[in-house]
């Protein structure tokens, strides 16, 4: 197979390189000039002080739940639900920053405090439904998911609507001691980044140079033989789960005390589907989730300016990719099927080629 | 409550049911031959927008469907391709699938959003509709109900009663001794995934051009979920799983009813339902409690609880194989 030998050298051009062709013949069809558009798009993203800011603000949610993946997927779980798991952090820190007065630090700790409880309480279900109701995690994640929205809805038009009355566009905007503070003036809070440096080395030494890890390893690869080693698959299911679901709280709290200042109604903006993406681009390599998640954050964030530029939907970044993703999970590991083959039966690869 | 009302609301259930039991029977077919189509969401979200928009472009519904079975019948191709050809994890690809569709449905469809096109008319058929409480139950709906219904006799008897539907099986059961029994695996494989790839093509285009006319962003968004949670409620059969999609389409007329009668109630608190019941069922139908449950049962009773409740998936679902 001569072409995945090229894909490897020319890696990860060509991946970029189609999904750029694919969405370029996209744009042609909807009579838009694709330079013009690349170029807004980048613009979007990189533009000005404040775009690249935005950018940074909305990289760190979705390398907090990446980075939560990275644990569920390490232990063979499909956790979907991490963006109901980062609504319900969402909605615990808006519960505390509406119903609960205290000095800012304080204040903020008890809401990211309530939004890992959220997150966890979600994805705990999930682990729950798995092993004890043998429901598969990406389907209890999914109705999960929506049962978040439905609620988040609920809330808004409901309980905490704002005393002008209900809009179903979010709650009145947080007392300023419950936001975190922001870098001049933009969306981004250099706390946030703390705590998602924190994140992703608390999840690196734990799945490099742990026993826990390892028991998580085991039970990705194998849960049959990891049974029989003595890892219940019980706990390490649930712990994985209650992991990534507190990271995606925390995501979640940023992003209605720092995005946003209020709970709104699509507080996620499809965060959580956006790291299951980054994780399975980055092949499962830890090192490679943050470059990816903020390369992710730049195409969404200048999607968004293409359409206010061009009227052109903004589900383009999500097409471009989404195409970049098929493509990595078609082609990226055509040498691993290949050595595999050759390990099995050499003469008919040979043949078949 | 009287009849006449009663039967109205059973032919609407029946009719809200249509598109669902088209896309189990589909993916029921493509598990059972052993593949997963888990992009069923983004599938039916893209046929729904490619069939309302070719229908409305034609003006013709049929070429509408026509278009929207290839458009279920390529994302399906990718799946067999991905995961028989490449051999690589056909719940990631499908995974992906499902958001593609899901973001090129909105980009393709964004300049047909809220307009009126073309749409089925009902279609009585004479003298059977006659027949009190199942002529307008079953004879007095359009041609997607029709097909609906017939699909499920159909698929049964296809899957359970000739020989090519014994092969699909046993691909999906036990695909090392069908094809030392001179079965193609993976060609039978590709047929059934794309075949049921156009059923849930079909589904998709059942809402826009039937029951949820024309499109809007995310038009059947969550249905596709629905469906595939069904498949398993259903057992892989589909004469169960039409059963768990009428389920499905009784429990969206339950909540316009209730909501009438209870106004007091957040409509939300209605949208909840559909998704509450995706665990319900799962959790009824292989849950350990379920199993508790049968045993402490009389022990005549056993046997046919255990039939009734409990279903267990193809032997090598989602499973590569290798044909040398």
């Amino acid at each position: 197979m001569n072409f995945s030998k090229w894909l490897r050298v020319s890696w990860p051009v060509v991946p970029i390189l189609a999904s750029l062709i694919f969405t370029t013949v996209l744009l042609l069809g909807f009579g838009a000039n694709p330079i013009e558009s690349f170029q807004a798009m980048i613009e979007g993203s990189f533009g000005d002080r404040s775009k690249t800011l935005s950018v940074l603000a909305f990289w760190i949610p979705m390398l907090l739940a990446s980075t939560g993946l990275l644990v569920t997927f390490t232990a063979g779980l499909w956790n979907i639900g991490v963006e109901g798991q980062i609504i319900m952090g969402a909605v615990a820190a808006s519960w505390v920053a509406l119903k609960v007065t205290a000095p800012s630090p304080l204040l903020i700790g008890m809401e990211i405090l309530a939004a890992m409880a959220g997150g966890g309480l979600w994805a705990a279900i999930v682990g729950v439904l798995k092993t004890r109701g043998r429901v598969h995690e990406i389907f209890g994640g999914l109705a999960l998911n929506n049962l978040a929205i439905i609620l988040t809805n609920y809330l808004i038009s409901g309980p905490w609507q704002p005393p002008e009355g209900g809009t179903f566009r979010g709650t009145q905007p947080f007392q300023e001691a419950a936001l975190l503070p922001r870098f001049a003036e933009s969306r981004f809070s250099p706390i946030s980044l703390v705590f998602v440096i924190i994140a992703f080395g608390l999840v690196l030494l734990s799945l490099s140079g742990t026993y826990w890890g390892l028991k998580l390893k085991a039970l990705g690869k194998n849960p049959r033989s990891a049974f029989f080693l003595g890892v219940s698959s019980e706990r390490e299911t649930i712990l994985a789960m209650l992991f990534c679901g507190a990271l995606a709280g925390i995501a979640g709290a940023v992003r209605v005390l720092s995005w946003f200042d209020s709970l709104r109604q699509s507080i996620s903006g499809g965060i959580g589907y956006l790291a299951l993406l980054v994780v399975m681009l980055a092949m499962f390599r830890i090192f490679w989730v943050p470059i990816i998640a903020f390369f992710f954050s730049a195409v969404l964030n200048g999607s968004i300016t293409l359409q206010l530029r061009t009227q052109l939907h903004s589900s383009l970044g999500g097409i471009l990719t989404g195409v970049m993703v098929l493509f990595v999970l078609l082609f990226g590991n055509l040498n691993a099927l290949r050595r595999k083959r050759t390990e099995e039966n050499v003469e008919i690869v040979d043949e078949q080629r | 409550m009287n009849n006449a009302e009663l039967i109205i609301i059973f032919s609407s259930i029946i009719l809200q049911a249509s598109p669902l039991i088209i896309a189990v029977c589909g993916e029921t077919i493509t598990e059972r031959s052993g593949v997963i189509n888990l992009s069923l969401d983004g599938t039916m979200l893209m046929a729904a927008m490619t069939g309302f928009v070719v229908a409305l472009k034609s003006n013709n519904v049929w070429v509408g469907f026509l278009s929207a079975a290839v458009v279920g019948m390529v994302f399906a191709l990718i799946i067999a391709f991905g995961s028989i050809r490449l051999k690589q994890n056909q719940v990631a690809i499908g995974f992906v699938l499902t958001l593609l569709g899901d973001d090129l449905s909105s980009f393709l469809g964004q300049n047909f959003t809220r307009i009126p096109g073309p749409f089925i008319k009902k279609l009585a058929i004479p003298v059977l509709k006659d027949i009190p409480i199942l002529g307008p139950l079953f004879f007095d709906q359009n041609l997607v109900v029709y097909f609906a219904l017939i699909l499920v006799v159909f698929t049964w008897w296809f899957m359970f009663r000739t020989r090519p539907g014994l092969q699909l099986r046993a691909a999906g059961e036990r695909p090392a001794a069908a094809f030392s029994r001179g079965v193609g695996v993976n060609r039978v494989r590709y047929l059934y995934t794309i075949l049921g790839g156009a059923l849930v093509g079909i589904a998709g285009a059942s809402y826009s051009l039937n029951i949820k006319l024309g499109w809007s962003d995310g038009h059947t968004r969550g249905l596709g979920w629905i469906a595939l949670a069904i498949v398993i409620f259903g057992g892989w059969s589909p004469i169960r799983g039409a059963f768990g999609a009428i389920l499905f389409g009784a429990t969206k007329s339950l909540a316009t009813v209730l909501q009438r009668r209870y106004p007091e109630v957040s409509v939300v608190a209605f949208n909840s339902i559909p998704w509450i019941m995706m665990i319900a069922v799962l959790l009824l139908v292989s849950s350990q409690f379920t199993d508790w449950l049968i045993s402490v049962m009389p022990r005549r009773l056993q046997r046919p609880l255990h039939q009734l409740l409990k279903v267990s998936p193809p032997m090598a679902l989602g499973t590569i194989f290798e044909e040398d």
